[in-house]
């Protein structure tokens, strides 16, 4: 479980994040929705540190992970997978390095073992033989799944992912979302989703947190986002016609 | 300019925190020791070789007295090539070449989120991308520069060879005569600080990288530039304080 108290984030003089408190479940898919500029990303980036916030504290099971120094953080830290919005693949390493990169740094394991580890998991995200293949060699949802594939190898507690419907057409963006919650069920990780894709929200949202200006504006699951009077809420996610259209239907 | 003095020297402080593993650091430090020693090494050769010659025939065609040795003409290449040419013609070379690669390769890293996937694993970023580029600079620089010395000298040969403005036997005397070891130290410490300044100022430029591709574009010229003005302003430094 990950616990986000008082989470106050400025950039100067701008205030992106005001005061956020939230709790993400463990082996639940915990989506962060919002318009663009709403903070998601900066939530989510205080959230794994990679900003400070400018007050308030961030707990990984109870362990007050702000408090931490970059040494104390590295226990947590290996149990944290992320997926990036653009998968952030090392350009310089094969399929096979980039997943077995972090398993080469913290752990012990030979070569046998890892080559085993990283058929594993691109097994799991289906994409056997493609060990040697360089990312400028795959296509976009293959990069994700890649990305996901490293984001296990360390069988991680926490899994943090980062707009994963972007720049995907909808069939890709769904088997992505499929391989997510299925790996949110089978690994019991606290999954944090960055998303503003309607299908995600409706299709594997356990817990919603929707932020509007910096502020988190709702809290609840993709079954009672429909029938939600929020008026920022509504306009966000029943943005389109055919979204209104087929909330009348609701 | 304080606070960039001061973000460089912690970078360079984080860059030399403990390894989280030392066999992968050791890994790649051999591989961007291959890159910069062996990636280099032809622009080196090809720049020392001609370097060599038109400083033979250049001071050959400045010494046209009879009270004055042809022998000298192999001396003052000799000199010139080991205390300035070879190292900090072959650093403004290899600011281009490395510093660039460098800085554009540690700022795509960075626009691309590859950096902060490091930071996510719970690795030391700038000790896994930056401090096996200053070990490689500080080592293979000096390399290059004592290769470049020999080619140098050879391109001088050539050229007395060619050019008969001086006779091979000559040159080959003034270069034995009244060699002064002072000049190879000197050369040393250029090359090493040199070879310092250009991996870690490029890969400062490179890790504050922030924005796109043009970002990354600017980084890497600000590296060259940044480089190549610190370069010139050690060689003053080292020269004035070990001459």
């Amino acid at each position: 479980m990950i616990e986000v108290k008082d989470i106050v984030k400025t950039f100067g003089d701008n205030h992106v994040l005001n005061g956020i408190s939230a709790t993400f479940k463990a082996g639940k898919n915990n989506l962060i929705i919002g318009s663009s500029g709403s903070g998601k990303t900066t939530l989510l980036k205080c959230i794994v540190g990679l900003h400070d916030p400018t007050t308030g504290d961030v707990f990984y099971d109870a362990e007050n992970f702000t408090d931490m120094d970059f040494e104390q953080r590295v226990p947590i830290r290996k149990q944290i997978g992320m997926l990036f919005q653009n998968s952030a693949l090392f350009d310089s390493m094969t399929v096979e390095k980039n997943i077995i990169f972090p398993l080469n740094l913290f752990t012990n394991m030979s070569a046998a073992e890892k080559r085993d580890r990283a058929n594993f998991c691109l097994q799991r995200v289906n994409l056997v033989g493609t060990n040697n293949l360089y990312p400028s060699e795959l296509s976009g949802g293959m990069k994700k799944r890649v990305g996901i594939a490293r984001a296990i190898s360390m069988q991680p507690k926490y899994l943090f992912v980062d707009e994963p419907n972007s720049g995907l057409d909808p069939k890709t963006a769904i088997l992505i979302d499929e391989l997510i919650n299925e790996i949110t069920e089978d690994f019991k990780t606290t999954t944090v989703i960055v998303t503003h894709d309607m299908n995600s929200v409706m299709g594997i949202g356990d817990h919603i947190i929707f932020l509007h200006n910096g502020e988190k504006w709702w809290e609840g699951t993709n079954h009672e986002i429909a029938h939600t009077d929020n008026a920022e809420l509504n306009s966000f996610v029943f943005a389109s016609p055919f979204m209104k259209a087929a909330r009348e239907k609701l | 300019m304080f606070t960039s003095l001061g973000r460089y020297i912690l970078l360079l402080r984080l860059s030399f925190r403990k390894p989280e593993k030392f066999s992968v650091y050791w890994a790649e430090i051999m591989r961007e020791m291959v890159s910069v020693g062996i990636g280099s090494l032809g622009i080196v050769a090809i720049i020392s070789v001609f370097i060599g010659a038109v400083a033979t025939i250049q001071t050959a065609f400045q010494l046209i007295s009879n009270l004055i040795p042809k022998t000298v003409v192999g001396q003052i290449t000799r000199d010139s090539t080991i205390l300035e040419f070879s190292p900090t013609i072959t650093a403004l070379v290899l600011a281009g070449r490395v510093g660039s690669s460098i800085a554009s390769q540690i700022g795509t890293m960075r626009v691309t989120e590859q950096i902060d996937a490091l930071e996510i694993m719970g690795v030391n970023a700038p000790g896994y991308l930056i401090s096996p580029k200053i070990i490689s600079g500080i080592t293979m620089i000096p390399v290059l520069v004592i290769i470049s010395v020999f080619l140098g000298l050879t391109g001088g040969y050539i050229a007395c060879a060619a050019s008969h403005d001086v006779s091979t036997a000559d040159y080959i005397a003034g270069l034995k005569d009244g060699f002064n070891p002072v000049a190879a130290t000197v050369c040393a410490v250029k090359a090493t600080t040199f070879g310092f300044i250009i991996t870690s100022i490029c890969a400062y430029q490179g890790f504050y990288t922030a924005g796109g591709a043009l970002e990354v574009g600017q980084a890497a010229t600000r590296g060259v530039v940044y480089s190549c003005v610190m370069i010139l302003f050690a060689d003053l430094v080292i020269s004035r304080l070990l001459l």
